[in-house]
């Protein structure tokens, strides 16, 4: 009995690690700026290149930075989701054009639809980078005072919109 | 459900269009390729970092847009005089501890250093007193097992 207990136990352990790790989603790292004050960045805007937003510009309120491109193919997927939840207006959306051309990223929005209050053009991807972007499409959600209070790596969905950010944005705005 | 199906099939392609993003858009060679000595620099610090978008490749190794945006990144800040740690914590700040493929020792990475060691010590214990065990165990039989044995050798010799 007291021969098989030892054996048992630690297949029990290594089961158990192996069932959480089964749960676990490596590609989802969790990003290191949650907490804290989104990168300050200055931009031109994708529609109106002579102007530029920044990340000040939009103290006061909560809204959400959906980084995407015209070459991003599950961007295509989540757009629906992000139109739809522009036209209810419960948080205003922005746009981080990643790594895209201009003509692309226009043509682009006017082909499936624009649901950016503005979007900006990171033809770099340097704002990308001070954003831990590694996964296009992103979503940060960054609340009145500036601060990231989440990310979601890969395209939206229902469940994320419905369950994580809608109810935070709430949170935040109340 | 169908769309949950979608979502799962397109993960594949999210990947595979964030390896290819150099494609469009960042496939010009390195400015900094020209400079032997600091590209060595620069590969060096890169060993030793984790690419997001290949998880199992180094920042070094990798072929894809941001492990190729992230060496340039080191190579401008090496020119700009910042010493490899500085450009470490630069990239932990931004993608989280993950990155470092060898991460410092702290409260969250303890068992991460120690586990193994630990293990090995657990193992050596369990085979020593293993050990220990089957060498008291080989003593011999006992007047009584003895007895027992030999009835059960001639009880089998009987049947056939």
């Amino acid at each position: 009995m007291k021969r098989t207990a030892l054996p048992l136990l630690v297949f029990g352990v290594l089961v158990a690690f192996m069932a959480a790790g089964l749960t676990l989603k490596p590609r989802e790292v969790p990003s290191p700026l949650i907490g804290k004050p989104a990168p300050a960045f200055s931009l031109p805007l994708l529609d109106a290149p002579q102007q530029k937003l920044s990340a000040a510009d939009l103290r006061g309120k909560v809204w959400l930075l959906n980084v995407w491109a015209s070459w991003c193919v599950a961007c295509r997927l989540e757009h629906p989701l992000v139109l739809a939840a522009a036209k209810t207006g419960a948080v205003p959306i922005y746009g981080l054009n990643y790594k895209d051309r201009r003509a692309d990223a226009v043509g682009w929005l006017e082909k499936f639809g624009n649901p950016y209050v503005s979007s900006v053009s990171d033809t770099e991807g340097l704002v990308g980078i001070d954003f831990g972007v590694y996964g296009v499409p992103e979503t940060f959600v960054i609340d009145k005072q500036g601060v990231v209070r989440h990310k979601v790596i890969g395209p939206l969905t229902t469940e994320i919109l419905r369950d994580t950010v809608l109810p935070l944005v709430r949170k935040l705005d109340g | 459900m169908a769309r949950r199906l979608l979502a799962a099939l397109l993960v594949p392609v999210w990947l595979a269009c964030a390896l290819a993003a150099g494609g469009v858009a960042a496939n010009e060679a390195l400015p900094l390729a020209r400079d032997p000595a600091l590209e060595a620099r620069v590969m060096g610090i890169a060993a030793e970092l984790r690419c997001l978008v290949c998880q199992n490749e180094t920042v070094a190794a990798s072929q894809s847009a941001l492990a190729q945006d992230l060496r340039r990144q080191i190579g401008t800040r090496l020119v700009a005089g910042e010493s490899p740690d500085q450009i470490r914590e630069f990239m932990v700040e931004r993608y989280g501890e993950f990155v470092l493929y060898r991460p410092a020792f702290n409260g969250i990475t303890a068992l991460l250093w120690t586990g193994p060691f630990v293990l090995l010590a657990g193992a050596l214990w369990v085979f020593r007193r293993n050990l220990r065990g089957r060498s008291a165990g080989d003593a011999g039989l006992s007047a009584d097992e003895r007895l027992r044995a030999q009835r059960l050798l001639d009880e089998g010799g009987g049947r056939t």
